[in-house]
């Protein structure tokens, strides 16, 4: 089916309810779904449980859903950075629970929810704290970590243009994590500077293909 | 054979970088850590043939953009603008990281608090009561590179040797590092012995001195 073409990033995020798992793509700014994430702000949806690299930045985004409570607890590989006042804190107070992922581990748990793998075993963290706990297994000499995969309930995305029929084109690195995220949640909501018909965009080129994607919203661009 | 050689006076960290630079193969795809490692970038030659990965998704990284080159679109792992050189290519995070830990990278060369002489790596975090913990890439690449090289200071302020028996700061990666790049020495690690390839600005009995682990001239 083809993806439901949204009319605002409000309308785009209005099925996020209270307690769902949301994939919040970018690598620091780049690729971050700005319009949306703020989308998800003014919709009021709480009790979240988030999955980005970072635990956002400065005073927009991420970091004002963590300042505002809204996430109980964030998956990510780097929350702390010079400007993540307002993960530090809530961290600190106690009002955020905090699972920390090598950023490899993170991206191929989503890769595994997306490709319908059950457990893995990788050889990222062995002997290390982020290991603690979890069952480990030395193949071929060589020590590993059995990982779960990270499910969604739904995956905020930016590309650079989607067609109607959810094709995505991403730029440079904004791409990071997109791809992935949108295989891994139940609905991915891409927001896109510019929506084309079907058949504008070379199937050679396409990034994402359309079935991953669900909802998307144009919301223009300087690009 | 003797490899050992030794020079007067110690390195500088811009010596350190074109050491480091130098001695990576041609042709070689190459991670290089926040940090000092970034510096090495500087000295690599065209004729290498080096192409520098960054892990947000793209090989073929050129040097730091600046003026209109600027692109919040295009930024290295520490978030830096970047360029991009003719040929790099894009790619998602789950297939940058299959390049580490698929065994696909050459080399990445990595900052450490600490590195232990069986070559187990401490990097991501002090332990310190009460830092927030962040890892960020550093375990994916310490494991997964086919070689991990290390550039640090030898001595801490404290003038503690960084090179130690077992590691006391919390481990990255195990058995991973092959090299260290410091101001005084470089060693190699292999056949689980310490080789120092070269001292500069001190004697190699003075250096064994003050590193409580067993050094084997190279």
């Amino acid at each position: 089916m083809a993806p439901r073409i949204a009319t605002s990033a409000a309308d785009a995020v209005a099925e996020i309810t209270d307690g769902s798992t949301v994939l919040i793509g970018g690598f620091g700014n780049a690729g971050q779904p700005m319009e949306l994430i703020d989308a998800l702000m003014e919709c009021g949806a709480t009790d979240l449980t988030v999955v980005n690299n970072n635990a956002g930045q400065a005073d927009a985004g991420l970091a004002l859903l963590i300042k505002e409570r809204r996430v109980k607890k964030i998956i990510c590989s780097f929350p702390r950075q010079s400007d993540s006042w307002h993960f530090d804190t809530a961290y600190r107070a106690g009002e955020i629970e905090l699972e920390l992922v090598p950023q490899g581990n993170l991206a191929e748990r989503i890769r595994a929810a997306g490709a319908g793998i059950g457990w893995f075993f990788t050889p990222t963290g062995y002997g290390t704290l982020l290991a603690e706990g979890k069952e480990t297994r030395i193949i071929d000499g060589k020590g590993y970590v059995l990982e779960t995969p990270i499910h969604a309930d739904f995956a905020l995305i930016k590309a650079l243009k989607a067609d109607t029929l959810g094709n995505l084109v991403y730029r440079k690195t904004a791409r990071n994590f997109g791809p992935i995220m949108a295989t891994a949640a139940k609905a991915a909501i891409v927001q896109v500077d510019e929506v084309v018909q079907a058949g504008s965009i070379d199937p050679e080129n396409v990034i994402t293909p359309g079935i991953f994607v669900d909802t998307v919203v144009e919301l223009g661009g300087e690009k | 054979m003797s490899a050992f050689s030794t020079t007067e006076a110690k390195l500088t960290r811009d010596e350190m970088a074109q050491l480091v630079a130098a001695d990576i193969p041609a042709g070689a795809f190459v991670n290089l850590g926040i940090g000092q490692p970034t510096n090495v970038s500087n000295y690599l030659t065209k004729e290498q043939g080096v192409t520098l990965h960054t892990e947000n998704g793209m090989l073929g990284m050129g040097p730091v953009a600046t003026g209109e080159d600027i692109d919040e679109d295009l930024i290295n792992a520490g978030k830096i603008p970047v360029t991009e050189l003719p040929g790099a290519s894009f790619f998602h995070h789950a297939d940058s990281f299959a390049m580490m830990r698929g065994g696909h990278l050459d080399m990445c060369v990595l900052g450490a608090f600490q590195v232990s002489k069986d070559g187990d790596l401490a990097n991501w975090h002090t332990g310190a009561e009460g830092a927030i913990p962040a890892v960020g890439g550093a375990m994916d690449l310490a494991i997964g590179a086919k070689a991990t090289w290390v550039m640090m200071s030898l001595f801490t302020k404290a003038g503690e040797s960084k090179l130690v028996e077992a590691l006391s700061y919390p481990v990255t990666g195990l058995g991973c590092v092959s090299r260290i790049y410091t101001e005084v020495a470089v060693f190699e690690l292999r056949d689980s012995k310490v080789f120092v390839r070269s001292t500069h600005g001190i004697s190699f009995d003075q250096l064994a001195a003050k590193v409580p682990v067993e050094l084997t001239k190279a």
